[in-house]
C-alpha cells in the first residue's frame, strides 16, 4: 500500500464539550485538546509572520486527516496554506527551496511511515545545507510527524522513526506530550532558525489539558521537564517522551503506594537534555527509559549510556529499557503487545527497586 | 523531436528560425561572439588544469566538462540576475562564469570543504552531488518566488541520469501544478557514467517533459549559440508567467565522468572521435574564422586569457588553507547545541592531553560564528 490509497484513519471522537479558547488566543489561559492546540500554534505562527507557509497532503480544504491545520487554508488563503500532490520527497524537497528564499515553511507528513520517502532530502538536504554552506544559508524549516501507535491503524501508520532522524547531525527533533507543549513547541519549532522534527503523539491529539497562552512552558524547546510523583525522596526514574508520557506518569502514581518516582519528559530527543537527567538519576540511583521504538539502537540506548558514564558509581542497578520490538510495527489487534503500557513500565520499575 | 541548431554543421541537427529570432544582438556582433569564444577556451583550459591538479594528488576529485563548455557557457551568459541556478557538480564552473572566485570553487574539490561560497551573493547554489535533489529546491525556490510576486526565476540543471530520479519527476509535476517560474535544463551527455542515455530512458528527456504538462525544446548542445538562445525562450517564458520550462542539450563528455572513472570500458574510440569533430570550442572559432570575425591577434588574446585563468586555479589551489578541527564543529546548527558544544570541548581537551594545541577559535561553540568560513 502506498500513500496514494492509504486509508484515513476515522478521527477519534472528541470529548464531551467544545474546546474553549480565547478569540485571539493572544492571552490567558483554555482547556484544549492536543491537536486543536497544535493547530492554534499554526494559526498564530501564521498571524504573526508572512513568511510562514503551511504545505502537505490534505492540509487544506480538509484540514489534514487529523484535522490539525482545520480552517487554516479558509483563513489564510491557498497561497499560505498549500495543498501539495502527493509526494513526500516532493513536500519536503520545495519546501527546502522556499527556505532558501527566504519562506519558513511548515510541512505535515501525513503519517510516520510515509516519511521515508522524504528521508533523503530531510538526511543529505535539510540537515546539512546549513554546514555545508559554512552557515550562510539557513533552513528554518519545520516537519511535522504524527507518530506512534495505538490507534488501531494499518501497516506503516504507527510507526516511530524517532531514532533515524535523532542520529543525523543539522536536525533538531521534539516530541510534545501534552496541549501545552503542542501549542508553544508548535511556535517555537517555526521561529527556530534550525530545521525542527515535531513528532506529535497522534494517540494524544484529543485528550485534554490546559494552555496558558500568555507564557510559554519554563522549559527552553531543548530542555526537558521533571515531574516527582509521591512525597518522599525518589526511588527510582522514568525517563519517557511522546505519548508514553501519560502512561509513565500513571505508573508512577500507581506505584506511589510504594515509593517516589521522578518522571522525567525529555521533551527534546535531539539534543537530549542530559543535564536534567542526570539530575535525577544522582538521587535516585535508579533508571527506567521508555519509549514506543524498538528498544534495539532506540534512544533509550543512548540515555543509558550516558547515564553510565556520566553517573556510574550512583547506579544501584542497570538501567532498564521498555519499549517496542524488534519486529515490524504489529497488525491493529496485536499492538497491545507491542505499545509499552503501566505493567511494563511497572515491571521494569520492580526490577530496578528490587537491586 | 528534432535538435535545433544555430552554428551547423552537425548531421542530425535542423537549423532553427526560432533560436536565430533570440540571438539578433549577438549573431553579427563580433564582439559579443569573440566573448562567447573565449569563455569556451578559458573552461577548457581551467578544465584542463583541474584534471592535472586531480591527477596530481592536488585536488581530491575533478569532474571534467571538456565537450560540455558551450552548455555552461550559453546558460550562464542567458541567466540573468533574476534567475537563481541550481547546480550539479559538472556545473562548479558555471560559477565560475558568474564571478565565484577560485577560491571559493576550489575547496570543495580540494577536500577542504563541503561548499564554498554563498549562493545569495551570486545567485547559485554550492553543487548538488545526490542528483535530482536540487530539481525540487528549484522548484520550491520559484514557487516561493511567485508568492512573493516578483518576476524572479530557478534554473535546475542535471544530466541524462537524474532525469530516472525520483525526486526529478515529483520537481516536474510540482512545477507544472504550480505554474512555477522554473527552468528545468537537461544536460544530455550520453552517459551516467558508463550507462548509455538509452538505458536510462525509453523516451528523449525533452519528451517525457511534455507528459507532465511543460514544454520542452531539444538543443544542440555543442553549439553554444543555440544554447544562449534555448536558454533566452525558457527564461523568458517563465518570467511571463507561462510556467515551467524544459530543456534538453544534447552534448557528450569527452573526458571520463571523473578522474576514478575509466570510460574506454564503456565507451568506443570511434564514439569518442565523431564527438570530438563537434567539440564546441573549435566549432565556436571555426564560425568566427569562416565569417571573418577571427584574426590572428583574437586567438592569440584568448589564448592569453586561457592560460592565465588556469594558472590562477594552479596557484590557488596550492594555497587554500588546510581546515582544522574546529571547522568540523562549526555551522552544524544555527543555535546553540549542547551535543555540539560537548563534543568539541573533549576533542580539544584530546588534542591538548596529547600535546596538540587545539586550533585557534572559539571552543564552545556549536553554531561557530565566530569560527573562519
Amino acid at each position: 500500500m502506498t500513500a496514494t490509497d492509504a486509508p484515513v484513519v476515522p478521527v477519534a471522537p472528541r470529548e464531551e464539550g467544545a474546546d474553549v479558547a480565547p478569540a485571539d488566543q493572544r492571552g490567558g489561559a483554555a482547556r484544549l485538546a492536543l491537536a486543536p492546540a497544535i493547530g492554534a500554534g499554526l494559526r498564530r505562527a501564521l498571524e504573526d509572520d508572512d513568511r510562514v507557509v503551511i504545505m502537505g497532503e490534505d492540509v487544506g480544504r480538509l484540514g489534514g486527516v487529523f484535522r490539525v491545520t482545520d480552517g487554516l487554508q479558509k483563513d489564510f488563503g491557498e497561497r499560505r496554506v498549500i495543498d501539495t500532490p502527493l509526494a513526500e520527497s516532493g513536500i519536503v524537497g520545495t519546501a527546502f527551496g522556499m527556505a532558501l528564499r527566504g519562506k519558513r515553511p511548515v510541512c505535515e507528513i501525513q503519517f510516520d511511515g510515509f516519511v521515508y520517502p522524504a528521508f533523503d532530502q530531510i538526511v543529505t538536504q535539510v540537515a546539512k545545507i546549513h554546514n555545508r554552506t559554512g552557515g550562510a544559508v539557513g533552513m528554518p524549516l519545520t516537519i511535522r510527524i504524527p507518530f506512534g501507535g495505538g490507534i488501531g491503524a494499518v501497516e506503516h501508520h504507527s510507526e516511530s522513526p524517532e531514532a533515524y532522524f535523532a542520529h543525523t547531525a543539522g536536525l533538531r527533533v521534539v516530541s510534545p506530550s501534552n496541549p501545552s507543549d503542542g501549542y508553544w513547541m508548535t511556535r517555537q519549532a517555526i521561529a527556530a532558525p534550525d530545521p525542527v522534527i515535531v513528532f506529535e503523539p497522534k494517540r494524544r491529539y484529543w485528550e485534554k489539558g490546559p494552555v496558558d497562552f500568555s507564557a510559554p512552558p519554563a522549559e527552553p524547546l531543548g530542555g526537558a521537564r521533571l515531574m516527582t510523583f509521591g512525597n518522599g525522596e525518589a526511588s527510582a526514574t522514568i525517563v519517557t517522551y511522546g505519548a508514553l508520557v501519560a502512561t509513565a506518569v500513571e505508573a508512577a502514581e500507581t506505584a506511589v503506594g510504594e515509593c517516589s518516582v521522578d518522571v522525567v519528559d525529555l521533551r527534546s530527543l535531539s539534543p537530549i537534555d542530559f543535564d536534567t537527567v542526570e539530575e535525577s538519576v544522582r538521587r535516585t540511583g535508579r533508571l527506567v527509559v521508555a519509549h514506543e521504538a524498538p528498544v534495539f539502537m532506540g534512544l533509550g540506548a543512548e540515555v543509558a549510556a550516558r547515564v553510565t558514564e556520566r553517573c556510574f558509581y550512583r547506579l544501584e542497578a542497570p538501567v532498564m529499557r521498555v519499549g517496542g520490538f524488534h519486529t515490524p510495527y504489529p497488525a491493529a489487534r496485536a499492538e497491545s503487545h507491542f505499545v509499552p503500557d503501566v505493567d511494563r513500565i511497572l515491571d521494569a520499575l520492580d526490577q530496578v527497586l528490587a537491586q | 523531436m528534432p535538435t535545433s541548431g544555430v552554428m551547423g554543421p552537425a548531421a542530425d541537427q535542423a537549423d532553427s528560425p526560432a533560436l536565430r529570432d533570440r540571438l539578433g544582438d549577438v549573431i553579427d556582433d563580433r564582439g559579443a561572439l569573440l566573448r562567447l569564444y573565449r569563455d569556451l577556451a578559458v573552461l577548457r583550459r581551467i578544465d584542463e588544469q583541474c584534471l592535472a591538479l586531480a591527477r596530481q594528488g592536488t585536488l581530491a576529485l575533478w569532474a571534467p566538462i571538456a565537450g560540455q563548455e558551450a552548455v555552461l557557457v550559453g546558460a550562464a551568459r542567458a541567466s540573468d540576475s533574476h534567475d537563481h541556478l541550481f547546480i550539479s557538480y559538472r556545473e562548479s564552473l558555471m560559477a565560475y562564469l558568474r564571478g565565484v572566485p577560485p577560491e571559493q570553487v576550489l575547496p570543495m574539490w580540494r577536500g577542504s570543504a563541503l561548499g564554498g561560497w554563498d549562493p545569495a551573493e551570486f545567485g547559485i547554489t554550492n553543487p548538488a552531488i545526490i542528483v535530482g535533489a536540487h530539481g525540487l529546491h528549484a522548484t520550491g525556490y520559484a514557487m516561493a518566488a511567485a508568492l512573493d510576486g516578483t518576476e524572479d526565476g530557478a534554473i535546475a540543471f542535471f544530466g541524462d541520469g537524474a532525469t530516472s530520479q525520483g525526486d526529478l519527476n515529483e520537481a516536474l509535476n510540482f512545477a507544472a501544478v504550480a505554474t512555477a517560474p522554473v527552468v528545468f535544463f537537461c544536460t544530455n551527455n550520453q552517459y551516467a557514467i558508463s550507462v548509455p542515455v538509452a538505458q536510462q530512458t525509453a523516451v528523449q528527456p525533452a519528451q517525457r517533459a511534455q507528459g507532465f504538462g511543460i514544454p520542452s525544446l531539444r538543443v544542440d548542445g555543442n553549439d553554444v549559440l543555440a544554447v544562449l538562445a534555448a536558454t533566452r525562450i525558457a527564461t523568458a517564458h517563465v518570467h511571463a508567467g507561462g510556467g515551467p520550462y524544459f530543456v534538453e542539450a544534447v552534448t557528450y563528455r569527452l573526458g571520463p565522468h571523473t578522474t576514478n572513472d575509466d570510460p574506454t570500458r564503456y565507451r568506443s574510440a570511434a564514439e569518442m572521435e565523431a564527438w570530438r569533430a563537434r567539440d564546441p570550442v573549435e566549432r565556436m572559432r571555426g564560425f568566427l574564422a569562416d565569417r571573418g570575425m577571427l584574426a590572428g591577434s583574437d586567438d592569440d588574446a584568448v589564448r592569453a586569457a586561457a592560460d592565465e585563468a588556469a594558472q590562477r586555479f594552479r596557484r590557488t589551489s596550492a594555497e587554500l588553507p588546510e581546515p582544522d578541527e574546529a571547522g568540523i564543529f562549526a555551522h552544524v546548527y544555527a543555535a546553540p547545541h549542547p551535543l555540539i558544544d560537548e563534543e568539541r570541548r573533549a576533542y580539544a581537551d584530546y588534542l591538548a592531553s596529547i600535546g596538540q594545541a587545539a586550533a585557534a577559535g572559539p571552543v564552545g561553540s556549536s553554531t561557530g560564528q565566530e569560527a573562519p568560513r
